[in-house]
């Protein structure tokens, strides 16, 4: 594995090893003494074309864990010639030597480009293009997912038999693309719950089982996991759905719904949170929730994957 | 010019072998065996003659993107590909809506001396689809513009696309259009598909075009006016323009050679030379659009030849601009798709790429076949030379073409203009020199 652009193009092998060492890395956050030499010496660039304080700030304490040099470089609000200040920020970086570059952009296949256009020779791990794929958001979900479900014995078993659903705003959303590749080549059940207007076109040829409403998914799937996605309420704006309300309504998680889930149901949000809209605020803070263990664990899988990446044989693939 | 050229043992597209030999700007005898006399003798023996190709879709940029391209480097492409004539669209600054600009890129054309240049005019002012431009100044100019186009935007407001035909008609002009509703492609980046969703390019839906093109051919039936299609992309509007045709609807449609090779699965590189407009589709809709060449549904092929700098393609899919240059692969792509598969035969690709678009444009004193008496413009391809696409073959002054490093069937390897070549052995011919020969060639043409 030489960058992480996407989840689609993993292996069922390497997303296990990838969440087994993140288990690694969770061990080693108990310690008093948190910090690894492991990336010492190192330099990793945060190259931050959008802002996501959130994903900044975990790849940003997981570098730091590893003791690597970190770099934010936050190359937002150029966009006139947005391409040339890819192409030279990525030459530039090159020039400073940067170890591995953690990349987040608007654009759909920035990171890829970025690994393919020949400007810099790092290891290139997407932190979120466009509407593309969020890699390491999908494998700290399924890292919380395998903790929730096997507990101690998570290493080296995969997610067979989970029942996903993922609801809400899937059209726009790549935390969903990402988390469908993923859970399914890790041997999970995924479906889609949504209006047709925020179901990615032609999804139903990627193989996930796509309801509309709500109520029935969670009685004919009894989900072992509901992941609610961030609606953004402009959508109203383009005729996505007409209103709160109405969206509330049909794609909320509301206490209601909450009660006819099974019991040990596991809530998933990759936050921000609209609480009262996408999901109760009752619902967040339950039990169930593992929001606040999904921002934990996400510092233990970046801590894998920057590791993975950067650590050892340089020049040796 | 009165020297003259015999090329010797060509074969023309009906497969008949033979000799032509031009004197000034025509072909003068058409035979077998013709002695050489005080001329230049080219060996043509395995060459396919063509009539001398004509784009009837190109952006030479000019004025205002000279840094893309302009009319003489536009034209040294055209001639390396093979073309006596394009036809230039109207998307340059300022917008080609006025006399003036239509008859500065004419005259542009003429100094260049590579191809005829006809420009296009616009169909609305500043391509701004609000009112009509100066389509009879135009049309009267010493340009005689007869194809108005806003492409690169669509004529999409129903009551100004009826009046445009309508007034067009006036001047036995045709309405290129661009067919793309506006508000169903917003920012869209490539074909709508399972793909497109995928890869998180926002998607360009078939029936954006297909709507357009539905609601189009009704109004040219209700008014009895021409209608030309603009680079066909889908499976789905070839069935519009078969039903229209068969309606009797005055319209005819073009693809482009990429549309009939390249499928949306380059995409997934990211890589924006792949980026187009309309975007490349599913195999099924290459697959369609062959058989509608073959049927006859698609009258012509133009390259909508699209030159872009460095830095508008060397960035993100999104960020990048649409197009990609078409005039010095159109032939090799042509015989790859069509000939080579067995779907056309020469003949066909004379009346796609020579014939059938110079009539559809209006163009004066094209050849209609290579005979005695005929406008010397002619095109020389060799199929059977088998040779990779790179850089060197690039003739104008962009280079986003998407077909470097692809090997092909065919190349073009002499082209003929007024009489004169512009391309010879696969090299273009000095540009002083075929300057000279296109001011001695309107000198005689006056003068005649
Ligand atoms: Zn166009």
């Amino acid at each position: 594995m030489r960058h992480l652009l996407s989840t689609k193009d993993l292996s069922r092998e390497q997303a296990v090893s990838i969440l087994d060492v993140a288990e690694d890395m969770a061990e080693t956050q108990l310690r008093e003494q948190k910090k690894l030499a492991t990336l010492r010496g190192r330099t990793v660039v945060n190259l931050f074309f959008e802002d996501s304080t959130r994903t900044r700030i975990s790849f940003e304490v997981a570098a730091k864990r590893l003791s690597a040099d970190l770099i934010n470089f936050s190359a937002k609000g150029s966009s006139v010639s947005k391409g040339e200040s890819l192409k030279d920020t990525a030459q530039t970086l090159q020039a400073l030597g940067a170890d591995a570059v953690v990349i987040r952009h608007s654009s759909s296949g920035a990171a890829q480009n970025l690994a393919d256009a020949g400007w810099i020779n790092a290891p290139i791990i997407n932190a979120g293009d466009g509407k593309h794929e969020h890699p390491t958001q999908a494998l700290l979900d399924a890292f919380t997912m395998r903790r929730r479900v096997f507990g101690g014995n998570s290493r080296g078993v995969a997610l067979d038999g989970l029942r996903v659903v993922i609801v809400g705003d899937l059209a726009h959303s790549r935390v969903a693309r990402s988390n469908l590749w993923l859970l399914r080549t890790l041997g999970a059940d995924v479906t889609f719950v949504a209006p047709e207007t925020l179901v990615p076109f032609g999804a139903r040829d990627w193989g996930a089982n796509i309801v509309h409403d709500l109520d029935t998914a969670i009685t004919e799937v009894e989900p072992s996991v509901v992941m609610m996605l961030r609606v953004q309420l402009e959508r109203m704006q383009t005729s996505y759905f007409p209103s709160q309300q109405e969206y509330v309504r049909n794609w909320g998680l509301s206490d209601q719904r909450m009660q006819a889930l099974p019991e040990d149901v596991v809530i998933m949000h990759p936050g921000p949170m609209n609480r009262g809209v996408e999901i109760s605020s009752r619902a967040a803070d339950s039990p169930n929730s593992s929001v606040l263990e999904q921002v934990s664990n996400g510092v233990s899988v970046r801590m894998a994957v920057l590791y993975m990446l950067t650590s050892g044989d340089r020049g040796e693939k | 010019m009165s020297d003259g050229i015999l090329f010797k043992a060509a074969t023309l597209s009906d497969g008949t072998v033979t000799d032509i030999r031009i004197s000034g700007a025509t072909i003068s005898e058409v035979g077998s065996h013709l002695k050489g006399a005080n001329e230049t003798v080219i060996d043509a023996t395995g060459l396919v003659a063509l009539t001398g190709l004509v784009d009837l879709h190109t952006h030479l940029r000019e004025p205002g993107f000279e840094q893309s391209e302009t009319v003489l480097t536009g034209t040294r492409a055209a001639a390396a590909g093979g073309f006596t004539t394009v036809f230039a669209m109207a998307n340059t600054l300022p917008v080609a809506d006025t006399a003036g600009v239509v008859e500065q890129i004419q005259t542009l054309g003429e100094r260049a001396g590579y191809a005829t240049v006809r420009p296009i005019g616009a169909v609305t002012v500043g391509l701004e689809g609000e009112r009509l431009s100066a389509i009879g100044a135009m049309a009267n100019s010493s340009a005689r513009v007869r194809v108005f186009s806003d492409d690169g935007k669509c004529v999409h407001d129903s009551l100004l696309m009826r009046r445009a035909l309508e007034y067009v008609k006036t001047f036995d002009g045709v309405v290129a259009q661009h067919a793309q509703d506006p508000r169903l492609t917003e920012n869209a980046q490539m074909n709508e598909s399972a793909l497109s969703s995928e890869l998180g390019l926002t998607g360009w839906p078939a029936a954006a075009e297909e709507s357009i093109i539905s609601r189009d051919v009704l109004l040219a039936e209700h008014i009895g006016a021409r209608l030309h299609v603009c680079h066909v992309s889908t499976a789905g509007s070839v069935e519009v323009i078969r039903w229209a045709k068969e309606r009797g609807i005055q319209v005819t449609a073009e693809v482009t050679p990429h549309h009939l090779l390249l499928t949306q699965e380059l995409a997934r590189t990211y890589d924006a030379r792949y980026k187009v407009n309309p975007p490349l589709r599913r195999d099924e809709d290459v697959q369609a659009l062959r058989r509608a060449i073959a049927d006859g549904i698609i009258d012509i092929i133009a390259t909508d030849h699209a030159p872009h700098p460095l830095e508008a393609k060397e960035c993100e899919w999104d960020a990048a601009a649409f197009g990609m240059v078409g005039l010095e692969s159109a032939v090799p792509v042509v015989q790859t798709a069509l000939v080579d598969t067995g779907i056309c035969d020469w003949a066909r690709v004379e009346q796609l790429m020579s014939l059938k678009p110079a009539e559809i444009g209006r163009l004066n004193g094209h050849p209609s076949s290579i005979s005695a008496g005929q406008q010397a413009e002619l095109a020389f391809v060799d199929p059977n030379s088998r040779s990779v696409f790179d850089i060197n073959r690039l003739k104008g002054r962009s280079t986003n073409s998407p077909y470097l490093g692809m090997e092909f069937n065919g190349a073009v390897v002499h082209t003929v203009h007024q009489g004169y070549l512009t391309l010879r052995d696969g090299e273009l011919v000095d540009e002083q020199i075929v300057a000279e020969c296109s001011k001695l060639s309107q000198h005689e043409g006056l003068s005649s």
